[in-house]
């Protein structure tokens, strides 16, 4: 049955007409009208439906929206007020470092996976300013690219890793 | 509610419109069936009027029929356009592929969209050139021959201060000129773009969140769709028989709706959610015979189906020549059923109405879709309206035209706007899968190293000739899929890379009815199966005559341009001359390293691959692929190398895990995990090459690389260890039951 559901979204309190059991996505997509978080599998298996919740990378095709209230979900949309917002900086840039690295990098190619290698690079990020190869292929093995540019994303979040520490100084 | 904007537009608005970032994201009214707006028809390649519109703000929107897949055509199209009309690429934008705004240039197959469209657009582009020069002439009061061009704007040479804009010369008016082919295009060596490594133009957005994909689209008064058929599909042409469907079991779904047309069945609902739940929980029954092969002895019903076979190629006298060869290669290879297996599955919006409908899709040919959507929903083509959406880079033909014919019916049996998403076990499940492929190959050589036969026997079956709705919707069965190019023995990339006196190839084409699964091109089709055979085949030869592989191949190959490749790609690698498999080390793991050559119809690929073997786990890991293309003139190197970085990274997935699982009836591998592709833990790095050749014509770029880099990574299998890999996927079974043998 459908219910008034508060949730927080990329800092803003909202109020979605949702059951309890619908997973997140359809809730960030349709409700919500947000195109960072997109279907993939619906299994959790590949990344594309990616948010954090509370900073964390979960999968939001397989959590019920009634899960995440009196959470914080940050959308790839909410990236660079969150990333301003852990860096202390007095305005949101217009993107995340990690999305100026990929563009940098000229990283995709369809570019539909992207969401989630920005939301969960991001967090790497967030947790390890500085991540070695290996940490960063650990970190991003939950996230498939078909078109098959993941030596570019490696590149990239390297990249970001330098744009922030010298953000920093 | 999402508040999507980009609503259709007619052609009208966006030859008025100026810079299309304006004309897409305004939002206007749904152009679909229930519009009173005129039909326009699909633009006529022989208008320059179809092909490129100058804006008032002296900027020009760029029409052309081939689709953006993530390979950045769209931006060489720009380049294109751009080169020819002294444009910078800021003053150019793309129209969306639309049937009724850009014309039809056949389908976004076979990496042809450069090599055979660039030309067309680049003539359009010079005629507009010519076109706006003599109207400049006019009002300068100057010959054309004084007047040049920087950034669409016109001056007398000498005299800058006697210009004029392009887009005060013709404003929002039209040419109104036929297309000549005779107006003078640019000598390639005063091109300033062609051939630069220009930025992408949709990256920005792909990474912001800004990017439109198919998947984002939503329409006024929709419902969400999804089709319901069995987990995976059985023998093609049996297609998905309906026993009974029990309607009662979705009752308890709010708002959720059966639709069947035949033995077409699928659910709507207003919510998404709610479609979803009732595809999953409909109960039906359906008849799926078990007529599919038992896997392992899918081979074996290959060789023995009732082929047709055509000779490919005969020159010279093969038998004699094996007969006296000094050493003979001889060995049979096997490649799987592999899938497209996109990101994101297929969708589609149809709007269909009485007399006309709108479909929203991503498919690979707008245009050609537009027939079988009309058959479909008996309406005729130019009734039918089809809209290019990006959706997940698919490589070949998934069910992007499948989605399409999904919500077409489903949106006439329900009279309002149908939106279909795909499962991820509906992708799967019922793709066109890149078919198996059995090769005998034999080939001499004589003491001294030249390749004196080359013989090959393959065996494939063909594409599937229908969608699956259509053949659920209307009952209908499909036609024996056929031989073509892609689907027979390529000569291209058997007989035309080394010089070879004597050589016989010939085409088994297995009946695709007779007990197969549903075929279609994958991206290079059969080339990475051939070459998996054939460069090991070579590799073979240059073994036992104790020569290092590349030097080997460079005896066998007169072609400057094959020479030319296959050095850029070593010279990458430091490639050090030395027979295979001579210093091998006799630890756990092996290490090696191989060399292959390939193509796909044009343009010429090489790799080499470094790779590890874990001898106790079977486990192979490639550390790094170097690939390199000559593709000619390469519009824009930047993006071919991205080409370059997704055709190793997908070879080597392709060479190592992917493999399409089924029972006798039906396909079992529905998921990432019953159908893996390479991630990041294993992913090789990677070194792309461009050959430029400015001035050569401009060849395909998007698979001409993977046969190469397949056949270079099991040649560095056998560096490593040895041994032979003759089937793929070289998984650690298999690789464990290798090393035994």
């Amino acid at each position: 049955m459908a219910e008034e559901l508060k949730i927080r979204v990329n800092d803003r309190p909202v109020a979605v007409a949702a059951s309890r059991d619908t997973p997140l996505l359809y809730v960030l997509a349709n409700e919500l009208g947000l195109q960072g978080p997109r279907f993939g599998c619906g299994l959790a298996q590949c990344g594309s439906c990616s948010v954090l919740l509370d900073g964390v990378e979960i999968r939001s095709c397989s959590t019920p929206v009634g899960a995440v209230e009196g959470k914080a979900v940050t959308t790839l949309e909410g990236l660079p007020a969150l990333y301003a917002a852990q860096r202390g900086l007095a305005q949101p840039p217009a993107l995340h470092p990690l999305q100026r690295a990929l563009i940098d990098e000229q990283a995709p190619q369809c570019g539909y996976c992207y969401n989630g290698m920005i939301v969960k690079g991001s967090e790497l990020l967030a947790r390890n300013a500085q991540p070695s190869e290996a940490e960063i292929r650990q970190a991003m093995n939950g996230h498939l690219c078909r078109c098959g540019s993941y030596p570019r994303i490696m590149a990239a979040i390297r990249l970001a890793s330098r744009i922030m520490a010298e953000e920093r100084t | 509610m999402t508040t999507l904007a980009n609503m259709p537009l007619s052609r009208r608005d966006l030859l008025k419109g100026g810079a299309l970032t304006v004309a897409f994201n305004i939002a206007a009214p749904l152009f679909g069936p229930t519009s009173t707006a005129v039909r326009a028809a699909t633009p006529d390649p022989a208008d320059l009027d179809s092909w490129i519109a100058v804006h008032a703000d002296n900027t020009a929107t760029v029409f052309f029929g081939k689709v953006e897949l993530g390979q950045g055509t769209t931006t060489g199209m720009l380049q294109i356009a751009g080169e020819e009309l002294d444009l910078d690429m800021s003053q150019l934008r793309a129209a969306r592929v639309d049937t009724e705004v850009t014309p039809n240039q056949g389908p976004a197959v076979a990496s042809l969209s450069i090599m055979d469209n660039g030309p067309q657009l680049r003539a359009a582009a010079a005629e507009a050139r010519q076109a706006l020069l003599q109207l400049a002439a006019t009002k300068l009061g100057a010959p054309v021959e004084r007047l040049k061009v920087v950034d669409g704007v016109v001056s007398v040479a000498g005299e800058p201060s006697r210009a004029v804009k392009y887009g005060d010369l013709i404003g929002a008016k039209q040419f109104n000129v036929k297309m000549t082919g005779k107006a003078p295009q640019k000598p390639v060596a005063d091109y300033r773009l062609v051939g630069t490594r220009v930025a992408r133009v949709d990256v920005p957005d792909k990474v912001s969140g800004k990017y439109v994909y198919m998947q984002h689209v939503r329409v006024p008064n929709m419902l969400h769709g999804r089709i319901v058929r069995p987990r995976g599909q059985g023998a093609y042409g049996d297609g998905a028989r309906i026993a009974s469907v029990d309607p009662g079991s979705i009752a308890d779904i709010p708002g959720a709706r059966v639709v069947r047309k035949g033995d077409f069945l699928g659910v709507v609902a207003d919510n998404e959610w709610d479609a979803v739940r009732a595809a999953d929980r409909l109960k039906v029954m359906w008849q799926v015979p078990p007529r599919l092969p038992v896997q392992a002895k899918l081979f074996d019903a290959m060789r023995a189906s009732r082929t047709t076979d055509s000779v490919i190629v005969e020159e010279g006298d093969v038998p004699a020549a094996l007969a006296k060869a000094a050493h003979v290669s001889s060995a049979t290879y096997y490649g799987p059923y592999q899938a497209h297996a996109p990101f994101a599955p297929s969708c589609a919006i149809a709007d269909v109405g009485a007399q006309s409908a709108l479909v929203m899709c991503s498919t690979q040919y707008p245009h050609g879709v537009r027939g079988v959507l009309a058959t479909t929903l008996a309406l005729s083509p130019d009734q039918v309206r089809v809209q290019y959406y990006e959706g997940a880079g698919v490589f070949g033909r998934a069910c992007h035209d499948d989605s399409a014919l999904a919500a077409a019916i489903m949106s006439q049996a329900v009279g309002r706007p149908v939106r279909v998403q795909f499962m991820r076990w509906d992708e799967h499940g019922w793709d066109n899968y890149g078919p198996p492929h059995l090769a005998d190959v034999r080939a001499g050589v004589d003491a001294d190293g030249n390749i004196t036969a080359f013989e090959y026997h393959g065996w494939h079956h063909g594409w599937a000739t229908m969608e699956t709705s259509q053949e659920l919707a209307l009952g209908a069965a499909p036609q024996p899929p056929v031989s073509g190019r892609a689907r027979l023995v390529n000569k291209e990339t058997l007989s035309a890379v080394y010089a070879m006196p004597n050589v016989r190839l010939i085409n088994h084409h297995v009946p695709g009815l007779d007990g197969y699964l549903k075929g279609g091109n994958l991206r290079s089709p059969m080339d990475l199966s051939i070459s998996f055979a054939a460069e090991q085949t070579i590799d073979e030869l240059a073994h036992a005559v104790r020569m290092d592989p590349v030097a080997f191949r460079r005896r066998n190959m007169t072609d400057p341009r094959w020479i030319g490749v296959m050095d850029a790609v070593t010279s990458a690698a430091n490639w050090a001359p030395r027979v295979s498999h001579a210093a091998a080390s006799a630890g756990r793991i092996a290490t090696g390293r191989g060399v292959g050559l390939g193509t796909h119809i044009v343009s010429y690929g090489a790799a080499v691959a470094d790779i590890e073997v874990d001898r106790d786990t079977g486990e192979t890991k490639v550390k790094h692929l170097y690939g390199a293309i000559d593709a000619g003139l390469v519009v824009n190197p930047a993006l071919v190398e991205n080409q370059i970085v997704g055709m190793l990274v997908q070879s080597a997935s392709r060479a190592l895990i992917e493999e399409v699982r089924f029972s006798q009836t039906n396909v079992t591998s529905l998921d990432w995990n019953s159908y893996p592709v390479l991630r990041f833990a294993d992913h090789p790095d990677v070194t792309p090459i461009v050959v430029q050749r400015m001035n050569e014509r401009s060849t395909g770029a998007g698979e001409e690389v993977m046969g190469a880099a397949v056949g270079a990574i099991a040649n560095a299998f056998f560096d490593a260890t040895g041994v032979r890999m003759r089937e793929y996927p070289m998984t650690p079974d298999r690789v464990r039951a290798a090393l035994k043998a």
